[in-house]
């Protein structure tokens, strides 16, 4: 399989002006309100500590807490399975649903199940699944992912919606108004709602302690696709797990914060058991997940509670669209969690990063993620899935930056041919970071040599 | 081997050996400002509303003043009357066409403008989000500081579904654009009125 080209494939997103401005406003915007949210709180910092704290240790004594869960689940009522991976996940939500003849599925939006392609499974097996999230429905009407995991349709513009449902769900072709466009989708969402025989969500958390679960959202879809049908399926991913209620406090005080930069979102709702008369059924899903657990330097990403902060901060992220990292997980979160589900396919995605460190910094659960993004470098320089422009590069660089005698002629050289060749030599397909920038107008002179006329001789 | 015990073998010999233990979670509490009008603040800039203080006619007459066009209305207390008896046991989905919900908060919640609700106070749960409008009675002397506070509550174990309200439905998933009323009701309205 061709690795994913995220260079390539940003080159796209990049000529489309008014979507690449709105686009890096529109994040940035979600960046500066969480700060304010952040600064607001004087425990902040100790939160994040906190936060931390308590998925290192839920991670590290995993097979206790997911014992614990399943036991309190079951007794409260509902039934559990577990799935080693997509496809297995993907049989037993058919399972389920075709052992209560359910035919429509309302589901709220869940990254788990896009990670398991779980839609086309079903819709193949004549089961209509609704996606009632206002974003992720834009998506699924569009035949495409989402390309942010909490604002799935962030890099359309209103003019894209429109056209989308004027194609879809016969809103007025050419009426752009967002309040008309999310009326139109209420509209053609409420009867499914009230027929669906079935209703999937995904969850925030799962707390050992109770057997509950939880689920975040803004848009009430969640608790109608819980609470009206008969069947509610859960999908959960194994690293969702924390072990008390009272750990909740934390991380919920942090997740929209750091999401969306509101105290909390518009619905935090707690399942622990089936409403009477219905039945409740949870999908323990790992699908790569006790593997990377293992990994030294990577385990640490399953910490992730997917608030999306750092897709927002990271200049990269911003300027290219979540749909050039052609994985379910993009921006610098994507670049580390992808890797481990299909090395080759995703070797580029480690350079899509400036490594500046700031999804670290926001980071909820301080995720030291642009290390990590580091270490997948080293990983694909020494698993051999580096490109070959970029690894001749290091090669060169390498042998300049060991010897001193080369380095000094190569820097010399360097501000001779930037001051002397014409821009064509410069501004090529070998030198891409010219391609939007300016090369910087060379020092007069190098520390070195400013060095060993003042000072050497002292 | 079941898939069940296939993921907890592979979880057991991949769980990183860690000696960090589980922390203790500070309450975080804190003297001022009150209360109550930090909730106030806090929900209103989530989009909710305070209503006035009932006068004669009482809540029902609150209720109507509030959503003159209202033609059902539906309690989950029995408080107000409504237009409406609501059936426990009836299918939720009959609950399509109430215009404005109503049902009292167990407590609510000042850092985050959140009220706590559950199958105890809503008897229907889906009344909260099928409804057009949903009015919140809640005592103002039934308000915790904090998040860490609230989930001492025991409620948070004993419930079936339990879920802190912080104003009406919403979304800004086109261009950012924030509007409230998405898939669950439109406005919330919380109207303080002691127990």
């Amino acid at each position: 399989m061709k690795p994913v080209d995220h260079a390539e494939a940003s080159s796209h997103f990049i000529e489309a002006k008014a979507h690449l401005e709105f686009h890096d406003r529109r994040l940035w915007d979600l960046r500066v309100k969480r700060d304010r949210e952040a600064h607001g709180i004087p425990e902040w910092e100790e939160l994040r500590n906190l936060a931390s704290a308590i998925k290192e240790h839920t991670l590290s004594h995993l097979t206790d807490y997911l014992e614990e869960f399943e036991a309190q689940a079951k007794n409260n009522g509902a039934h559990v399975h577990w799935a080693r991976d997509a496809s297995e996940h993907n049989q037993i939500v058919y399972d389920i649903l075709s052992a209560h003849g359910a035919k429509t599925l309302v589901k709220s939006k869940s990254m788990l199940t896009e990670e398991c392609d779980m839609r086309p499974f079903l819709e193949t097996r004549d089961v209509e699944v609704i996606e009632t999230d206002l974003g992720e429905r834009i998506q699924q009407l569009d035949n495409e992912p989402p390309s942010h995991i909490v604002v799935p349709a962030v890099h359309k513009l209103r003019g894209d919606v429109s056209a989308v449902f004027s194609r879809t769900i016969g809103s007025e072709p050419g009426n752009n108004d967002p309040s008309y466009l999310a009326e139109a989708m209420r509209r053609n969402t409420r009867p499914y709602f009230l027929s669906a025989e079935a209703g999937m969500t995904g969850a925030n958390f799962a707390i050992a302690e109770t057997g509950s679960f939880v689920v975040c959202t803004n848009e009430g879809n969640a608790d109608l696709s819980a609470n009206v049908p008969k069947l509610h399926i859960a999908c959960i991913g194994i690293e969702k797990i924390i072990p008390k209620i009272e750990h909740l406090g934390v991380f919920i005080r942090m997740l929209s914060r750091s999401a969306l930069g509101s105290p909390i979102t518009q619905y935090t709702s707690h399942f622990r058991a089936p409403r009477p008369g219905t039945e409740l059924h949870i999908v323990l899903v790992d699908n790569g997940r006790s593997q990377r657990l293992g990994m030294k330097d990577f385990w640490t990403s399953l910490k992730c509670i997917r608030c999306g902060a750092c897709m927002n901060t990271c200049p990269v992220y911003r300027r290219s669209g979540g749909l050039s990292y052609g994985a379910t997980y993009s921006g610098p979160i994507g670049i580390i969690i992808d890797p481990a589900f299909d090395i080759r396919k995703y070797s580029n995605l480690p350079y899509a990063s400036t490594l500046n460190g700031s999804c670290t910094d926001v980071c909820p659960v301080k995720i030291n993620i642009h290390d990590q993004i580091y270490k997948w470098r080293q990983v694909m320089a020494e698993r051999n899935q580096l490109p070959l422009v970029k690894k001749e590069a290091i090669r060169i660089i390498g042998k300049v930056m060991s010897e001193p005698r080369l380095y000094r002629a190569a820097i010399s050289a360097t501000g001779l041919a930037i001051e002397h060749l014409p821009r064509f030599a410069i501004y090529n397909w070998l030198n891409p970071w010219g391609r939007q920038r300016e090369v910087p107008e060379p020092p007069k002179q190098s520390f070195r040599s400013w060095y060993l006329e003042n000072r050497g001789r002292q | 081997m079941t898939s069940r015990d296939a993921i907890l073998a592979a979880v057991r010999s991949n769980q990183p050996a860690s000696a960090q233990p589980i922390p203790a979670i500070p309450l975080y509490e804190r003297t001022s400002p009150s209360l109550l009008d930090k909730f106030r603040e806090t929900l209103m800039s989530m989009g909710g509303k305070f209503a006035p203080a009932p006068d004669a006619s009482g809540l029902d007459g609150l209720v109507h003043s509030l959503f003159p066009d209202a033609a059902v209305i539906c309690s989950a207390t029995p408080e107000v009357r409504g237009t409406r008896r609501l059936d426990a046991s009836a299918d939720p989905a009959t609950l399509a066409d109430v215009d404005v919900g109503i049902v009292r908060a167990a407590f609510g919640v000042a850092e985050t403008g959140s009220v706590w609700l559950s199958e105890e106070e809503l008897r229907v749960n889906a009344l909260a989000y099928l409804a057009q409008h949903l009015v919140v009675l809640l005592d103002p002397t039934h308000i915790v500081g904090n998040l860490h506070q609230a989930y001492r509550d025991v409620r948070f174990k004993t419930a079936r579904y339990a879920v802190l309200v912080t104003g009406p439905s919403a979304t800004a998933d086109i261009e950012g654009v924030l509007i409230h009323g998405a898939q669950g009701v439109r406005s919330l309205t919380v109207a303080l009125v002691p127990l």
